[in-house]
Formats: C-alpha cells, structure tokens, sequence
C-alpha cells in the first residue's frame, strides 16, 4: 500500500519537469471582453501554423487583463483602454515595464430596439441620456417611453472608454457619470439579448456585436455634423466618432513566443482575420 | 500490539487536525478579510461607507458609499423570505404530517434535486423566461427587478427550508401528536395548535438557514436583478446586491487601491451578516434541545 504510493509521488516527482518545460512554449492571454473573439481567432490561426505552440485566451475585462499582467499572471494583456497612470505605477513596483502595442481599431456602436423611431443621435444627446438628464424617448424624438439605459460593469474598457468619450467628451477633468439607475449588465452579448427583447432600452458595445435583432444609431460629433453609422469604411476614414483603439500589454518588449504572437497579430494575415472578426484593422 | 496502538494514536490526531482546520481556515479568511477591508476606512469614515449614497467606484476621487447595495441586498432577500417561508414551511408540513409515504419519498428527492441546481442555471432560466414575464405583468421599463431576483432565490432557499423544517417536525415526540388527537382534535388543529409551536425553535432555524443563504447568492441575482446601484423605492425596479458588487468588480479593481480595499470591505459586512444570521440560527436550534 505504502509503495504504490511511493511510486505515484515518484512518477509526480518526474513529471514535474516535463510540465515546466512545457511552458516555455505556451503563453497566457488575459483582458477585454471586446478581444477574446479576435484574440482567440488569432491564437487559433497562429497554432495552426506553428503546432507545438499553445496560446490560451481568456476574457474578464481589460482590468482584469491588467492587473493579472502586473501580478505576472499571464504574458499578454488585452485592453481596451489605455492603461492607466496608477497602474503603470503599480506594475513598475512589481517589476514589470508594461509595453503598449496599437492591435487593432473597434467602432462603439451605441444601439437600440428595432421598432423604436430615434436612429439617429449626437454625442450631446447621448450624454444626456446616459447622465439621466434625458429620461423619455420623446425628448429625442422618440415615443413617449421611459429609456432603459444599459450599460457594461466597471471592470469594462468599453464603461471606461464610453465615459471618458461620450459622457464626459473626451474633458479629463469631467465629472459626468452614468446614471446610477444604468442597468449594468456582464457582457455585451447580454446588453445585445436585452435590447433585442426591450423597445424601451438603449445600450452600447464593440460593432463586432451588431446584429439584424439591434439597430445601430447613427451618431453626430454635434448637431451642425453629418450623421454617420458605424460601419468598418467609416471608422478607417475617422469619421465615425466614437471609435477607439485596442491594445495588447506585454512585459517590456515582447521577446520569443509573445513576439512572434504580436508580430502575426500585426502581419496581413493577422489583420484579415481582425476584418473577419468585424473590427478594423489598423495597418493599412 | 504497540503497532495498532500508533495507528489508533495516529489517525485519532489526524482526526483532531482535520476537526481544528475548519475553525481555522474560518479565522484566516475573516483576518486577511479584516486585513484587506479595514484599511479603506484610511479614506473614508466607515460612517460614510455604510451611509453614502452613491457608488461610483473608480471615479475620480472615488465614490464608496454602499447604501445602495445594503439595501438591495436586504430588499432582494425579505422578497424571497415571504415567497419562500411560507411555501417552505407548508411544503414541511405536507411532508411530514399528512403525504402518503410515496408521496413523501417523490417530493424528497425533488427538494433534493432543486437543491442541486447550480445558481447560474437558475439565474438562466430566470433571465429568459421570468424576467421578460414580470415586466409584461408589471408594465415596466424593464423586467430585471427586485421582484425577478426575489423569485428566483426563494427557489433556493426553499430546500433548506423544507429539509430542516422537516426534521425539526419530525423530532417532536409522536405522544404529543396522539395526546392531541385522542382529546379529539382534528389533524389541522393537531398541526397548526401543537405541531407547530412545539417545533418552532428548529422551524425559524430553517427559515434563518435559508435566509443565510439567499444574502449570500451571488450568480443569479447578478444576472437577473439589473445591478443598478441606486436606492430602492419598490421591488419593482433594478437593484444592485453586495455579492453581486464584489463578483463584478473584483476582476477590475487595482490591487493595492481604495477600491478593491472596499471591496474587501463589503466582504466583511457580508460576513458579519450571515455570521448574526448563522448565530440566530444556532439560538434557536439550541433552544430546542
């Protein structure tokens, strides 16, 4: 009884090796919900090409991808949003230099219910609304309807970014936020189910997430501005306003496996499969 | 001889440690929770914590007062104990008093089985079929309310409820049942007369068991309450829970900030909640014996 444990701690003992070793060739891809769909797409294509390779991609929110860069839990970071200034700090205490690479460019597409009449906005009304000073569909010409505002969670870049753009208009001294009677949901498929279901709401996310059950507004920067729609020409093009660029975060400058995952990432075939994926490809 | 003595010795300190480490893990998790909580009320009056009126956590400075969600937790919990203690209690009753034992043994293994069911499935199915029902009901904005959440956790507390009910029943001594029919009593009267007041210590300990839980239920009223961190004035509009704050925000919170500090925070009054709830429970249990 007592050696066939001893046999089993030793085959444990000897493996323990063979699993280290492993990993050299295998990273850990953590952060924004808006990525995981291109990160994975990615990840999959690339260990097409070199098998013996492992990428692993996870979601959780660009802060979650953050903050498990800077505890040195996983290789690479996807976010979409800057990262901030505290935790660049944070991670130089723990010895990590976080390293900014441009992947890719999303349209935020601010949508709504089919059946309802607004399709078109500016960046003032929006912010009215989702500050709470606008509370009825009829003050944007509209039925006369409650609006239901949904939102993402804060762990969300796209919370993040909507705020500092939209609500605060770009003013990093604003001090606009969400109403606090947003509905905060935990991904931006159940914002897309829940605008599908409910005339009365309005919610905004990544246009990889558009579909025929929503419909896409078209924004203004102001009301003497041409309304423009959110499609790939015209987030290229900048005119679309609300529109931000997605980032990976690695430790320094990337080096072996990391390095060749960003340079695919970059390659043209990488940003064909960021066009796939209905987000806009930025080496162009 | 001296063999089996060291074996008995062994296991019977073995068994000692495996005893002790509950109660162990217990005190480290509440001091690395103090640990971590305590040191928020280094920006803010703990006052200010648990009375503030808004939570906007990574603001600029942040905002950390938790009211809102104390009181969606409370609300979203006293909707689910009037829906479930008395279905639960009565549900005991039937079950230990008056079902046919077939009857009894099916109804058993159902209360088993609505146990099983993970939190996110229940949250689930609340999402798509409960939510968009209670707004057509209500004519509401929008069907991810209080009342949804309610609903949806007195379906998990009534297993824990109705088990530990039923014991309590069970244990009163069957003479005061057939004292009270023999002075001729109907079996309503019996029950509700002399069953009841004679289990009640063990019965509230159920309904404190299953409240215990449903505060603690975290997947299922994130996905179906609307998480909107604003004072709740009905059952009929979004609220936001403790458990539900700390399950979505601890991924993004800087370690090391204000705001994952007040994560912790809300972790130490989650626990002195359930903990007064645990202890209530525990009175009353003790008290019947």
């Amino acid at each position: 009884m007592f050696k066939k444990w001893l046999v089993i701690f030793a085959i444990v003992l000897a493996a323990a090796p063979a699993f280290a070793a492993k990993d050299k060739n295998s990273i850990q891809i953590k952060g924004s919900d808006t990525m995981v769909n291109l990160a994975q797409s990615w990840a999959e294509k690339y260990m097409e090409k070199n098998p013996g390779d492992f990428i692993a991609v996870t979601g959780g929110g660009s802060g979650t991808g953050l903050s498990s860069l800077i505890s040195g839990t996983c290789d690479i970071a996807m976010s979409s949003r800057n990262i901030k200034e505290k935790e660049i700090a944070l991670a130089k205490q723990k010895g990590i230099n976080s390293n900014e690479i441009k992947v890719a460019l999303d349209g935020l597409a601010v949508v709504v219910n089919p059946s309802n009449a607004v399709s078109k906005l500016t960046i003032d009304q929006l912010a009215g609304i989702f500050t709470g000073r606008i509370t009825n569909w009829k003050e944007v010409g509209g039925k006369n309807e409650k609006i239901v505002l949904l939102s993402r969670e804060v762990n969300s870049g796209t919370h993040v970014y909507f705020k500092e753009h939209v609500l605060r208009k770009g003013d990093p001294n604003g001090k606009e936020e969400f109403s606090s009677g947003a509905l905060m949901l935990s991904s931006s498929q159940a914002i897309a189910d829940e605008v599908a279901g409910n005339s009365s709401t309005i919610g905004y996310y990544g246009m990889g997430y558009i579909s025929p059950k929503q419909k896409a507004l078209a924004i203004a920067k102001d009301e003497k501005s041409e309304y423009i729609s959110p499609t790939i020409e015209n987030v290229i093009s900048g005119r679309y306003p609300i529109s931000r660029p997605l980032f990976m975060y690695t430790n320094g400058s990337p080096q072996g496996l990391v390095k060749k995952f960003d340079d695919f990432c970059l390659s043209k075939d990488g940003q064909d499969i960021v066009i796939k994926t209905d987000f806009v490809p930025i080496n162009r | 001889m001296s063999l089996r003595k060291a074996k008995e010795f062994v296991v019977e300190k073995l068994i000692l440690l495996c005893g002790l480490a509950s109660i162990f893990f217990v005190i480290l998790i509440f001091l690395f929770l103090l640990k971590e909580g305590l040191a928020v009320f280094q920006t803010i009056t703990p006052f200010k914590f648990l009375f503030g009126k808004s939570w906007y956590p990574i603001s600029e400075p942040a905002q950390l007062g938790i009211l809102p969600l104390i009181l969606g937790s409370l609300l979203v919990t006293l909707g689910a104990a009037i829906i479930s203690i008395p279905i639960g209690v009565g549900c005991a009753v039937y079950i230990a008093e008056i079902a046919p034992v077939k009857i009894k043994e099916i109804l058993k293994s159902g209360i088993e089985l609505l146990a099983a069911i993970p939190s996110v499935v229940l949250g689930f199915i609340g999402m798509v079929t409960l939510v968009p029902l209670v707004k057509n009901l209500f004519h509401l904005p929008t069907g991810l309310t209080a009342l949804s959440g309610s609903i949806m956790l007195a379906f998990m507390a009534m297993p824990t409820i109705v088990s530990i009910a039923e014991d309590a029943l069970y244990s009163v001594p069957k003479n005061y049942k057939e004292g009270a029919l023999a002075l001729g009593a109907t079996q309503w009267q019996t029950i509700w007369r002399v069953m009841l007041p004679a289990a009640s210590s063990g019965i509230l300990a159920a309904i404190m068991l299953g409240i215990g839980r449903v505060i603690g239920e975290t997947m299922a009223v994130m996905m179906i309450t609307g998480n909107a961190a604003v004072i709740p004035r009905s059952i009929l509009v979004p609220v936001r829970t403790l458990t539900a704050t700390i399950a979505a925000e601890m991924g993004e919170a800087v370690v090391g900030s204000e705001h994952y500090f007040a994560l912790f925070a809300i972790g130490i009054v989650l626990f002195i909640i359930s903990f007064a709830i645990n202890v209530t429970a525990d009175l009353f249990l003790h008290k019947r014996q």
